[in-house]
């Protein structure tokens, strides 16, 4: 490739990283503040772990934070099912009824400001309890479908892309050799669209751990996610322990998408071995 | 293709289970709901719970009286607070939008023409704050930006300014919040497209004597059209009804419709005039959404 780096790219590239890494790590930075003034560096003291210690003994934190992931989990498993299926018959199937319904469903939720998700699923559950008394009350339950709702249709776009460059060859050879479909579809599809299985749960789990808007709507007393309090709590100012809350997450979440693409890299390299 | 021919012996039945569940749930939870809207923003406002009254009645014996409502939408309409929210809410979402392009443009463009090594870091780059809660990057522009914040200390210590700067709070504020979280959606779609671009039609450009300018703004700009109007639809479409950023960051004044709906749900407990707020976003929005629908059906055509 001729190509000659133009120094005008490269200064986009180093001020764009800048402008998306720069908050992230003042987080991180102040997290080790003593100050109770978050951005004002209280050098004689600091760097210190008090606010880590604090967050850990946060009981309201631990208890969202709890419920936050029992619904993040239960989402992105529920969500990686119904995904992987839409996302499988938009890929395979070229006709069938209501395709085009269904890649529009897919989509919209994509796009779709949270405030009219959120309003909407709300209004649907009060119906429903009017009509035939499910669910009763709000709370975990309907958090949990309105978040794999949403979430499906990112596991939909993620498999879908991934079915449609993938080799149909294997797929027909099984067949020929007399697979049945459920069977070429365990054995053979399931074991080469993993990756994005994997990436769709990440990302169903990601989004469900994240959300304030839907959560809020849907959700009812005494069950409140990690984000709701958290928002309650930065809607008063900054707060040393949500700066230590957003080390520990980019800690985490480095680590998971570092290893994961670490991992399928090298799936990828030994693959390409393979052949 | 083979395989579907293969797989279409399967008949309707295999197909139909495949598809079913997934398309239930979504006509269910997504589709169903939206109608609910629609009729409860034609009723009533209800001391209740729920707040509003039913638009089908029982009227004494064998009569049934449905009641449609319009004061809702004529309250939107006269009230000039939310039209006023709306319009500054497709400006905002439309300025952002632009701004985002501007940053990212070069941003893709960077990955898409480096190393593969090295594009692979970039783009890793650009996903990892996707990962990470909305929230608390939004969070972590107030400690840049307030009064005594990062920023401003910075630039007293530099003997820049020598007053604090009041930047938190104000429509800068929420612009930057607004382009700061929704940059990575507009980089990925075009970086998706550039990437597939071929670079030998610039080096024919160069050859035949255009500038490198004139050959961006004559091959690289129109072949990744795809691009700009996929990534662009990812902004602008949820920046329209944006809630979380506008009130952490915009301050009491910052008038956008998300915040107006939540506000009238939760704070005024109007369900019917949120849900009236709700349509007439949706109303506005739907065209936006079929758009980037089908770009995104042109791109995927495109790549096979």
């Amino acid at each position: 490739m001729n190509y000659r780096r133009s120094y005008f790219i490269v200064t986009c590239l180093a001020f764009g990283f800048a402008f998306l890494y720069v908050p992230i790590l003042s987080m991180v930075v102040f997290s080790f503040n003593a100050s109770k003034l978050v951005t004002v560096w209280d050098a004689a003291n600091s760097p210190t772990l008090k606010w880590y210690y604090s967050l850990l003994h946060n009981e309201e934190i631990l208890d969202a934070a709890w419920i936050s992931l029992k619904v993040a989990v239960i989402n992105a498993s529920g969500a990686v099912i119904l995904g992987t299926l839409a996302g499988f018959g938009l890929a395979r199937f070229s006709q069938f009824r209501g395709r085009f319904t269904l890649n529009a469903m897919t989509t919209a939720p994509l796009v779709m400001p949270e405030v009219i998700t959120g309003l909407s699923l709300l209004l649907l559950f009060v119906a429903l309890e009017q009509l035939i008394g499910w669910p009763a009350g709000r709370g975990l339950t309907t958090m949990t479908i309105a978040h794999m709702t949403f979430s499906m249709a990112y596991v939909t776009v993620v498999v879908q892309s991934r079915m449609a460059t993938f080799d149909t060859a294997l797929e027909e050879a099984a067949m020929d050799l007399g697979a049945l479909p459920v069977k070429v579809f365990f054995v053979i599809t399931l074991p080469i669209i993993f990756p994005a299985i994997l990436s769709g749960w990440l990302l169903a789990f990601t989004l469900s751990w994240d959300d304030l808007v839907i959560s809020s709507f849907t959700s009812g007393p005494g069950s409140s996610t990690l984000p709701m309090v958290v928002f309650s709590k930065v809607r008063l100012g900054v707060s040393p322990e949500i700066n230590v809350l957003a080390t520990i997450t980019i800690a985490v979440v480095t680590m998971m998408i570092v290893g994961v693409s670490f991992w399928l890299s090298r799936a990828a390299r030994s693959e390409k071995a393979a052949d | 293709m083979k395989s579907l021919r293969s797989l279409s012996k399967i008949g309707v039945s295999g197909r139909g289970l495949v598809v079913t569940l997934p398309y239930l749930w979504l006509l269910l939870f997504f589709v169903v709901p939206f109608v609910i809207v629609l009729k409860i923003s034609f009723s009533d406002i209800d001391l209740a719970i729920p707040p509003y009254k039913p638009l089908i009645e029982w009227i004494g014996k064998n009569s049934l009286a449905i009641k449609v409502n319009l004061n809702n939408y004529a309250f939107l309409f006269t009230d000039p607070l939310y039209l006023h929210a709306l319009l500054n809410s497709i400006k905002v979402a439309f300025i952002s939008t632009l701004l985002c392009l501007v940053i990212g443009y070069p941003i893709a463009y960077g990955i898409a023409r480096s190393a593969s090594t090295t594009r692979n870091v970039l783009l890793l780059l650009v996903v990892l704050p996707f990962w990470t809660s909305l929230l608390l990057r939004v969070y972590a522009w107030i400690g840049l930006l307030k009064a005594n914040g990062v920023i401003n200390n910075v630039l007293i210590w530099l003997g820049i300014i020598h007053e604090p700067l009041t930047m938190l709070y104000t429509p800068f504020a929420m612009y930057i919040g607004i382009v700061y979280s929704y940059l990575p959606f507009l980089i990925l779609p075009l970086y998706a497209n550039l990437e597939k671009m071929d670079w030998q039609l610039l080096e024919a450009a160069e050859d035949l004597g255009c500038r490198p300018w004139q050959a961006f703004y004559k091959i690289t700009l129109p072949l990744s059209r795809n691009g700009i109007l996929a990534g662009s639809m990812l902004v602008f479409i949820p920046a329209v009804g944006e809630f979380v950023i506008p009130a952490l960051l915009g301050g009491p004044n910052a008038l956008m419709i998300g915040r107006v709906l939540w506000d009238e749900f939760f704070s005024n407990r109007a369900w019917p005039v949120a849900s009236a707020v709700a349509i007439l976003l949706l109303v506005l929005l739907v065209p936006f959404m079929m758009w980037y629908q089908s770009v995104q059906a042109r791109e995927t055509a495109g790549a096979r």
